[in-house]
């Protein structure tokens, strides 16, 4: 093995692993402030990328009526939720919220759909399709349950996670797609070549990571959302309504997954079941990380990232099995050291 | 005038067993009341229910509102604020933090009116001033028990509820609670307050009731209370002035 090897493996596990950081990063939030396990992360990764690559080919994308039908859903169950307790003016942010987003985002995909508008255009359009769908979900499948133990919940995560794959077939169909990277460029450094979508990857990875930073340090709404992981019952005694809380970090862990989908699917061909490979290894890193620690998982989801690539150098058949075993001695560390997640209610 | 409190035939179970059964209490503007009376007899429970923590059955009308169908998010944003028995601080936060986040139920108003609340909170409990910027956790009991009252405070309440403030603290802190609750009176907050420091209790508040195995077994103005044999035998202990 030359070091020229050495140093594509390298890039290549830095690239996967700050996917996979971003992924785990959500699922850590997503955990901390509603117990849920976010299993449906990788569809939400699929998801970003077919719909991403559907506007690339100038073609509407089947999930724009899937966030209709989820955004009408959502609009039911909250009607039904808050029926006793409505006033006019939460009525017309929630219509706005369910039913406006939705049809907003159906007329756009409908006109700009066929120009083909560019990159970026489609790119903010995916987002824009694929986002609110987490935040739906929320209303729809998680905040009935929000008083129920964690493992309710993740069974609720599995039931999601294995809906949205399904639908996943039905609305984009069995074949892979691929699409236009954000930049054809690629950048020489000695014997080693970078490639702009890789260079976006990353960057685009700790802009991100940095806003998040600066919103959950320095922002209201992010130390509320901190507030509400911190102590549950602490924060509705303020009066953070812990269904906002869980809106806002679903509606980030949508925006992280559909975007992730978005950033690979020029690199390698992205299927309808393609994100729940990509999801787990974030889950890796976030257990690694012990659920609990942003840091530790950005940290684990680059070693998971590096890891993969040797190891599909070296033994390309046991890559998914070396990643996913990686997960055994960090547990009985974890495990022996006591330092358990607790589930506090 | 309207009580900023009123709760008629209030009953709360825990899985079928019942912990506070028909209790009915007024609290007035401005005013402070207290419910006192042994461990376990509901205290707890009680305010829990009116914060709406607990599911209760009958009347509670806060401003002349009723609050059946009002989660905890939706009592704190019409103006009641408890401080729970747990505090329920965020631990890993700052002590800014923690206040700030109190003046949730304002954000609107933006951050610079949040700086003016948080100011007359120090004033009321310079030591919050010193640790500003420490964690939470890091705190001692008693300045835990002064931050969870000021970021009750910071909501700019109508109606705050103590839990057993004086709870696990030295006498001595004790004593400046105490001293802290009679000088939010001048703030015109109306107190709802639970303590087991039955004389305590007593003695800063206008009206008391004495609640035993879930029910309201006595109550009137507290200075007829502090003298009245029963309670005299019972809570505060022979040989007292």
């Amino acid at each position: 093995m030359d070091p020229t090897i050495t140093l594509i493996l390298l890039q290549d596990g830095i690239v996967n692993g700050a996917i996979y950081a971003l992924l785990a990063l959500s699922l850590v939030l997503v955990f901390a402030v509603t117990r849920v396990v976010f299993i449906p992360q990788g569809e939400f990764v699929a998801y970003g990328a077919l719909t991403y690559a559907a506007l690339d080919a100038g073609q509407m994308p089947g999930s724009v009526w899937l966030l209709c039908a989820l955004g009408a859903a959502a609009c039911g169950a909250s009607l039904w939720t808050q029926r006793r307790m409505l006033p006019p003016r939460a009525l017309a942010r929630l219509l706005a919220g369910t039913l406006g987003i939705p049809l907003a985002a159906l007329l756009l995909t409908r006109e700009l759909a066929p120009l083909r508008p560019g990159v970026l255009v489609q790119a903010l359009l995916a987002l824009l399709i694929v986002t609110p769908m987490a935040p739906y979900l929320y209303r729809v499948a998680f905040r009935p349950l929000a008083q129920a133990s964690v493992l309710v919940l993740l069974i609720a995560a599995v039931g999601v996670h294995l809906a949205m794959g399904g639908m996943g077939l039905v609305l984009f169909g069995p074949e892979g797609s691929r699409a236009a990277g954000f930049s054809d460029g690629s950048l020489d450094l000695g014997s080693l070549t970078v490639p702009g979508q890789s260079l976006w990857i990353v960057g685009l990875t700790l802009a991100l990571m940095l806003g998040l930073y600066g919103f959950f340090e320095f922002t209201l709404y992010g130390k509320a959302l901190r507030a509400t992981a911190v102590n549950r019952l602490g924060a509705r005694l303020v009066g953070i309504g812990t269904a906002q809380s869980g809106e806002i970090a679903f509606s980030l862990a949508g925006l992280i997954g559909a975007l992730s989908g978005i950033l690979i699917v020029p690199l390698t061909t992205v299927y309808y079941d393609t994100g729940f490979i990509i999801g787990l290894k974030g889950f890796t890193a976030a257990i690694i990380g012990g659920m609990a620690s942003y840091p530790g998982a950005a940290l684990a989801a680059l070693a998971v990232g590096v890891l993969e690539s040797f190891s599909s150098f070296w033994a390309s058949a046991f890559k998914e099995v070396i990643v996913f075993t990686a997960i055994i001695p960090v547990l009985l560390w974890r495990s022996l050291r006591g330092g358990v997640v607790e589930d506090e209610e | 005038m309207t009580p900023v409190l009123e709760l008629q035939n209030v009953s709360v179970a825990y899985g079928g067993i019942p912990a506070v059964t028909g209790v009915s209490l007024r609290v007035a503007a401005g005013s402070i009341v207290t419910v006192i009376g042994p461990n376990g007899a509901g205290k707890s429970t009680l305010l829990n229910a009116v914060m709406g923590v607990l599911p209760a059955q009958g009347s509670i009308r806060f401003n002349g509102r009723d609050l059946r169908d009002a989660g905890v998010e939706a009592r704190v944003q019409a103006g009641m604020s408890l401080v729970p028995e747990l505090r329920e601080l965020f631990a890993s936060m700052s002590v800014e933090d923690n206040l700030r986040l109190g003046a949730f139920r304002h954000r609107a108003e933006g951050r610079a009116a949040a700086t003016r609340g948080l100011d007359a909170i120090f004033a009321l409990f310079p030591r919050l001033q010193e640790r500003r910027r420490q964690k939470a956790a890091t705190l001692s009991g008693g300045e835990r028990q002064m931050l969870a009252m000021g970021r009750a405070l910071m909501a700019r309440p109508a109606l705050l509820m103590l839990d057993e403030p004086s709870l696990g603290l030295a006498p001595l802190i004790v004593r400046d609670i105490f001293h802290t609750i009679t000088e939010l009176r001048r703030t015109g907050v109306a107190i709802l307050l639970i303590e087991q420091n039955a004389r305590a209790a007593l003695q800063v508040s206008d009206h008391g009731y004495v609640l035993e195995t879930g029910r309201v077994t006595l109550q009137g103005p507290s200075s007829d209370l502090a003298a009245d044999k029963r309670i005299v035998e019972l809570y505060l202990g022979h040989g007292t002035q």
